[in-house]
């Protein structure tokens, strides 16, 4: 919608930029058409009049009990550069479970308490997990900006060298384990994980037709047992286990019903014709 | 999660996130967001 500000080195001004869009997207990318919501969440409670945003948290537990972490998976375009970037020919790792916490951590002191702990004379706080984090923002508003504008260029200091740093190492962990960042470092993706308990978007998987031969787990990327777990705070939603499903025992999307049995579909194509 | 408690969850999550928009809205929290979003932060992109 905003892609011209590229050009121009300009962000978008308008009124729609008080609405948070679901996914990680820095508000200051030339094309972000709303804010962040990790970055306005920071902005509320660093604010001088206040400690904690409740218009952010309320639009995060809304998307969070509509989809869950589907919005990691379909909304959110720091998601897709990590796909893109992982779709580079390499040798594929394996993440060790302990890096998955993380970004609980983070999310617990980055977003939530240096915010408002790490404050100025006037009790205004730094949004600290923009400041000293998020490779989303340098990709996204940094890189685009400081190319454009060139008065811009003069502020560079050790703080963008830092950041370059945690973005090239970010892009190289991406190219080696999918979705790095999604996984290790995000907090909006611990904060849609722990409602994908409960999301209306969901997964299920029916425990007659599946024959636990073991596919989903094998096709899935994101290191997931469906079948054993399938409310996991690390799956996206992306559908590739009920696909690659055989006995098509796995159903993801908002509808009450359970996956459609395979011995179900067989008698729909073999009802005889009129 | 149960069914019946996975509803549960759903409804007071529901309540909660309509409560929290309101009263963060009535309280002027979205000026805040706007005036963030609409100038370039410099944090944000690394030179704040």
């Amino acid at each position: 919608m905003h892609l011209l500000n590229f050009n121009g080195g300009k962000i978008y001004e308008g009124k729609w930029k008080q609405f948070c869009n679901p996914g990680l997207n820095c508000y200051s990318c030339p094309a972000a058409s709303f804010a962040c919501p990790i970055g306005a969440m920071q902005a509320v409670s660093g604010s001088i009049n206040f400690n904690f945003s409740f218009y952010v948290t309320g639009l995060l537990l809304a998307f969070g009990v509509a989809l869950g972490r589907a919005v990691c998976g379909w909304l959110c375009p720091f998601g897709l550069i990590q796909e893109l970037i992982h779709k580079l020919p390499s040798p594929k790792w394996k993440l060790k479970k302990g890096f998955l916490y993380a970004k609980y951590v983070i999310l617990v002191v980055f977003v939530i308490l240096l915010p408002v702990a790490a404050t100025n004379y006037m009790g205004m706080g730094k949004p600290a997990f923009c400041q000293y984090i998020c490779p989303a923002g340098t990709l996204q508003g940094g890189i685009p900006l400081l190319s454009a504008r060139p008065e811009l260029r003069q502020a560079i200091g050790s703080l963008f060298s830092l950041k370059m740093v945690i973005l090239i190492g970010t892009m190289i962990g991406c190219i080696f384990i999918y979705r790095f960042f999604c996984r290790t470092l995000c907090p909006l993706g611990a904060i849609y994980g722990l409602m994908n308990r409960f999301s209306l978007y969901h997964l299920d998987v029916d425990e007659n037709t599946c024959v636990r031969c073991g596919t989903c787990k094998k096709v899935c990327k994101m290191e997931v047992d469906p079948v054993k777990n399938p409310d996991s705070a690390e799956c996206i939603r992306c559908g590739a286990c009920a696909a690659a499903c055989p006995r098509d025992a796995i159903y993801v999307g908002f509808s009450k019903k359970t996956a459609c049995p395979l011995e179900q579909k067989e008698k729909i194509i073999r009802m005889p014709k009129r | 999660m149960d069914n019946k408690k996975k509803r549960l969850a759903r409804i007071i999550t529901i309540l909660a996130a309509c409560a929290f928009i309101l009263f963060g809205t009535i309280r002027g929290e979205i000026g805040i967001v706007l005036n963030k979003a609409v100038n370039i932060c410099l944090e944000c992109i690394g030179l704040g």
